[in-house]
């Protein structure tokens, strides 16, 4: 190249009047839903008398809560850059095992008869161990955690079904049930721990070093390592802490259920899923915020409400709701422009 | 005498039975662009990771200033002393460039990340080292060189001043290799070391004051860039004096028949391009990145789309848009990034090569295996591919023959049309020449060959080199040209 005549070093232009604008654009992914949730909101309220009222509005959210939860943990594993299904599983089993250690023979218990609170304290015990067993599979012995967590699904599902014999638990002490039938400002507890636990797992993903960690990890594992972050460990830790968030969840469809059936979290992962991706969370990881986790978890609330207010037979509300499901994937694709994936 | 900033001695590396680096030797002054060359596999891939803590040599020692190097572990340590920019980003791709640059040691505010802290201190930093980036940019959304940038200041503010450049060129066209080296120049002045890779020797004479040739895994020589002419360097590099390449113009038959014909091809990046091909004829493409060259000829594979205009191959209409479609009108291809679009990794080389033409090796849609071996057996051969055979991933091969296999698939069809987008980046000199050998035969079997590519010696052994501009085909150069004349209508000078 020596021959070559290069042109004049121009400075290349920063695009600073752009920058307000690229924010505005950032931001879009994640507020995407806001229009489409206010929408449906001014439909559910045409449509039918009853939608708009404080109780119908409560019971979207105490109906919510524990979706939420959910959610809230395969949330975060995702932006890692990871997968963990067996969340489902963790819904039914650590609020059965906490039942089983309260609960006397009679009763189908252990007849351990440990006071309530030791119980609750052991759920999210197994919530947590569940966690990091999954995160150990995964992260350390390098295994694939799509089919890690898909085994473990099955097993834990086993699981419960062998120890409850496939008999649905009840007659646990109010405490079990209280997160759903406590109720504060009206509003029930199940909603504002759902609440604060979305507020401060933003927070941290925002404005703390481990949060964004989360991100590094998840959009570039090697740069994040190269940085000094320790990928293995956080990885690691955010498994057990999604355990845990899947065990409260656990114990707040208890509440709500009022018993703890063998199938209980079943099939449920499918609607976590679908909440995070509308949600904007991507599933290759690095990308996605909280609040767009919550907006997809009201939608997919708004919608089950609306079609159960609007009396569609019960046969068809599967059809109905996975359909709605797939168009407000297609809407988020539209409105943010960016391919999902 | 200064002591030198880095310098290894008698390393080895070996990785399983393969001894990577017998010999490895590398002496770096302070304030220096050194360059480290060698073909593919001649080891400067080990030499960079021994030189930025990766991995620890087997035998042998590493200092930094005279002081033995830190151990691996202390990872804060060598980021104080080295940092390599790789041609694979280092950086998040979600994250804003501020983010990046302080990645893991955001500035806190009572335990908490101040964003308006670390858009500062981003914005100061980029200041310092004269990088024109918004600190508030997504980093998926940066330009390669910008990237780079990003990276060599985010190495600065750690405190290292001896920054390896991994082929920093590979991915950018010339002007902005030219805003590179003026970077590094500038950069040089204040006190930062450059370790440089390149496979381009030329960059090599234009940056660098002192080179280092490693050949199959050993030091063969170090010295000042002015006392190592051209010739010189290639010998200690190949081990063998290349031929200087001699321009033989062959004439042109103005008779043979006109293969691919396009009449005001149109897209959204070019405009009104009229081409012909002959049989037997090389036509090259040329431009700056931008100009339309690839997406021009990726119109002909199928996988650009024209908005209007026609193409016809032989005679008969080419399909647009339709991949499978311009295989079956007898067109092949090298793609632009072997990486990206031209091979299956973790497929066998057989499995590669033979991708696009199975339909020839069994019925009904099944595959004989035997007539695949066999078939892709015969390619290997053809094109002198070093391997242990067909069976043998394409993830194990090295550049030069990674791309042979790309262009054996191409080849693999029996093209009448032969479409090579940048046929030998990043390969090393004597793949090269077996690579363009192909395109030689191929021409002489009376294959219509369009070449696409920033290297003039792939260019120089054209028949005519159309060069675009902004999507408009502004010259056409019969081969003879001169460096200067293609570089200067490449760059728009000789035009408006």
């Amino acid at each position: 190249m020596a021959d070559t005549k290069a042109p004049p070093v121009k400075p290349v232009s920063v695009p600073n009047a752009g920058s307000a604008r690229t924010v505005l654009l950032r931001r879009a992914r994640e507020l995407a839903l806001v229009p489409a949730l206010l929408l449906l909101m001014v439909l559910g309220a045409v449509v039918n008398d009853s939608f708009l009222t404080e109780r119908n509005l409560i019971s979207i959210l105490g109906a919510s809560a524990a979706l939420a939860m959910v959610v809230l943990a395969e949330s975060l594993v995702l932006i890692t850059g990871k997968f963990d299904l067996s969340l489902e599983s963790v819904v039914g089993i650590a609020p059965a095992v906490g039942a089983l250690l309260v609960l006397p023979v009679a009763q189908s218990g252990w007849g351990t008869e440990f006071p309530a609170a030791l119980a609750l304290l052991a759920v999210l015990v197994v919530g947590a161990v569940i966690g990091g067993f999954n995160g150990i599979l995964v992260v350390k012995f390098k295994l694939n955690a799509f089919i890690v967590t898909l085994a473990m699904l099955i097993v834990l599902r086993g699981l419960l079904v062998g120890a409850t014999k496939g008999k649905t638990l009840f007659g646990m002490p109010d405490s079990f049930y209280s997160l759903a039938t406590t109720t504060f400002v009206s509003i029930p507890l199940s909603v504002w721990v759902a609440g604060i636990a979305f507020a401060v797992a933003g927070f941290v993903l925002k404005y703390h070093r481990i949060g964004r960690s989360l991100y590094a990890i998840g959009g570039n594992a090697d740069a994040a390592r190269a940085a000094g972050i320790r990928v293995e460990r956080v990885m690691l830790g955010v498994f057990v802490v999604a355990g845990c968030l899947a065990s409260v969840g656990g114990i707040m469809q208890t509440g709500y259920v009022g018993a703890i059936s063998a199938n209980q979290g079943q099939n449920m992962i499918f609607t976590v899923f679908a909440a995070a991706v509308i949600g904007g969370i991507s599933l290759d990881g690095g990308k996605g915020t909280m609040f767009g986790a919550l907006t997809g978890v009201l939608l997919l609330g708004v919608v089950q409400n609306l079609l159960t207010l609007a009396q569609v037979p019960s046969f068809w509300i599967q059809a109905i709701y996975g359909g709605i499901i797939l168009v407000a994937l297609m809407i988020a694709r539209v409105t943010t422009g960016r391919a999902q994936d | 005498m200064t002591t030198a900033l880095v310098e290894a001695q008698d390393i080895v590396k070996r990785y399983g039975p393969t001894t990577a680096l017998a010999d490895g030797r590398l002496t770096v002054l302070p304030g220096e662009s050194h360059a480290l060359v060698g073909r593919n596999g001649a080891g400067k891939s080990t030499l960079v990771t021994l030189l930025t803590g990766l991995q620890a040599p087997d035998e042998g020692t590493v200092r930094f200033d005279g002081e033995p190097a830190p151990p691996l572990a202390d990872r804060d340590a060598w980021r104080r002393k080295v940092a390599c920019v790789y041609q694979k980003p280092t950086v998040v791709p979600e994250l804003t460039v501020a983010e990046n640059l302080f990645i893991n040691r955001q500035p806190l505010q009572r335990g908490f990340i101040s964003w308006r802290a670390l858009r500062a201190q981003a914005a100061e930093l980029l200041g310092t080292w004269d990088v024109h980036v918004d600190p508030e940019a997504r980093t998926a959304d940066l330009k390669v060189e910008d990237r780079q940038m990003v990276e060599i200041a985010r190495a600065l503010s750690f405190g290292a001043r001896f920054i390896v450049l991994d082929e920093p060129t590979a991915q950018l066209d010339k002007r902005e290799i030219e805003r590179l080296f003026a970077r590094m120049r500038t950069l040089q002045q204040s006190g930062v070391t450059f370790l440089f890779i390149s496979h381009h020797l030329q960059e090599v004479y234009e940056v660098c004051q002192t080179v280092t040739v490693l050949r199959d895994a050993r030091w063969i020589t170090t010295a000042p860039v002015a006392d190592m002419p051209r010739a010189a360097l290639i010998e200690a590099m190949a081990g063998e004096t290349l031929a200087e390449q001699a321009v033989d113009i062959r004439e042109v038959d103005d008779s043979a028949p006109v293969l691919l014909d396009a009449r005001g091809l149109t897209s959204d990046a070019y405009e009104d391009v009229d081409l012909t091909v002959r049989r037997g004829e090389v036509v090259g493409l040329a431009g700056i990145s931008g100009s339309g060259k690839i997406e021009l000829a990726e119109s002909f594979t199928g996988l650009h789309t024209p908005t209007s205009g026609t193409a016809q191959l032989g005679g008969k209409q080419l399909p647009f848009g339709d991949v499978q479609a311009t295989l079956k009108a007898g067109v092949g291809w090298v793609p632009r990034d072997r990486h990206d679009q031209g091979l299956v990794f973790g497929m066998t080389i057989g499995d590669n090569a033979t991708m696009s033409v199975l339909d020839r090796l069994g019925r009904f849609g099944f595959v004989g295996t035997d007539r695949k071996r066999a078939f892709a057996t015969e390619l290997i051969e053809r094109l002198d591919i070093h391997t242990e055979g067909p069976d043998q991933p394409v993830s194990d091969l090295s550049g030069g023959n990674a791309q042979k296999v790309v262009m054996a698939r191409a080849l693999a069809s029996d093209p009448r049309l032969l479409v090579l987008i940048n046929p030998t980046a990043g390969v090393d000199v004597k793949s090269k020449e077996s690579l363009l050998a192909r395109m030689d035969s191929a021409r002489e079997d009376g294959t219509a060959v369009l070449v696409v590519s920033d290297e003039l010696d792939d260019l120089r052994r054209c028949d005519r080199v159309l060069v675009l501009f902004h999507g408009r085909v502004v010259a056409e150069h019969p081969a003879g040209w001169r460096d200067h004349e293609l570089i200067a209508s490449i760059e728009g000078v000789d035009h408006g």
